[in-house]
């Protein structure tokens, strides 16, 4: 398997054998599952008192979050289909932590 | 949290500062040294992942404490639920700053940083469970 045939893409077209972006493109999947139940988790404490005001943007909050996270991993994901990917851009890593601090930053609103 | 100092770095290269600086000016990374292999970067990107979900796995353990053990008292049951929170988002900007750390060193050719961030994070989480315990078997009995 490792000689080359004259129908073979050049080196720099092959694939890893090691599937690493594909892994990557796993991680960036299960990240967002997770992303989603903490999301959901955030809704449900700001619904948890009623309809109130503040309840309502809470929830626009979270809904935001897990948006902003969705864009960031599909971008992410996207990106990770080339056979060379780019290295993650400090953009999208910011983005991901940011969103995580939100959520903990809003629970923490919600129960003070 | 505290990280080691890491391995033989140039001048300042293990100041909080400048780390800060590249969280903040993107594209930075890619002025210095060379690019390493790109399955090293996607290695310490599904690192960096790792500890998202561990973050967000503690963020939404604080939402649980909260919605799903009420017959605890509201007090306790807030600084429970706070900690878990609190802990969340630090390891969250931890898992930034030790990605860009990580990214660095590979790109200049030096040894990994060290941190102390997973033992001390898993002492604390062992403490909040520890107390979480209790609570709920004093809850229980009383």
């Amino acid at each position: 398997m490792t000689t080359s045939s004259p129908g073979d893409p050049p080196a720099d077209e092959r694939r890893d054998p090691g599937l690493q972006p594909e892994r990557t493109r796993l991680a960036w999947r299960r990240t967002t599952l997770a992303c989603t139940v903490a999301a959901i988790l955030a809704v449900r404490q700001a619904v948890h008192d009623g309809a109130a005001p503040g309840g309502l943007a809470a929830v626009a909050l979270g809904a935001l979050v897990w948006l902003a996270f969705l864009a960031v991993a599909h971008r992410r994901t996207t990106q990770l289909a080339a056979a060379r990917p780019p290295r993650m851009s400090e953009g999208a890593a910011r983005t991901a932590a940011v969103c995580a601090v939100c959520l903990a930053a809003l629970g923490a609103a919600l129960l003070l | 949290m505290p990280d080691l100092p890491g391995g033989p770095g140039g001048a300042g290269a293990g100041r909080p500062g400048r780390v800060l600086a590249l969280w903040f000016a993107p594209g930075r990374i890619g002025e210095e040294g060379d690019t390493p292999d790109y399955r090293f970067s996607l290695a310490n990107e599904r690192t960096f992942l790792a500890w998202i979900r561990t973050a967000l796995a503690l963020v939404g353990g604080g939402f649980a404490v909260d919605q799903f053990l009420p017959h605890l008292d509201g007090r306790v049951r807030a600084a429970l639920a706070v900690a878990l929170l609190a802990v969340g988002a630090l390891a969250s900007l931890r898992a930034v700053n030790h990605w860009v750390r990580c990214e660095r060193a590979m790109r200049r050719g030096e040894d990994l940083p060290g941190s102390r961030f997973p033992a001390a994070l898993s002492l604390v989480v062992g403490l909040l469970a520890l107390c979480m315990l209790v609570v709920v078997l004093l809850g229980r009995g009383g």
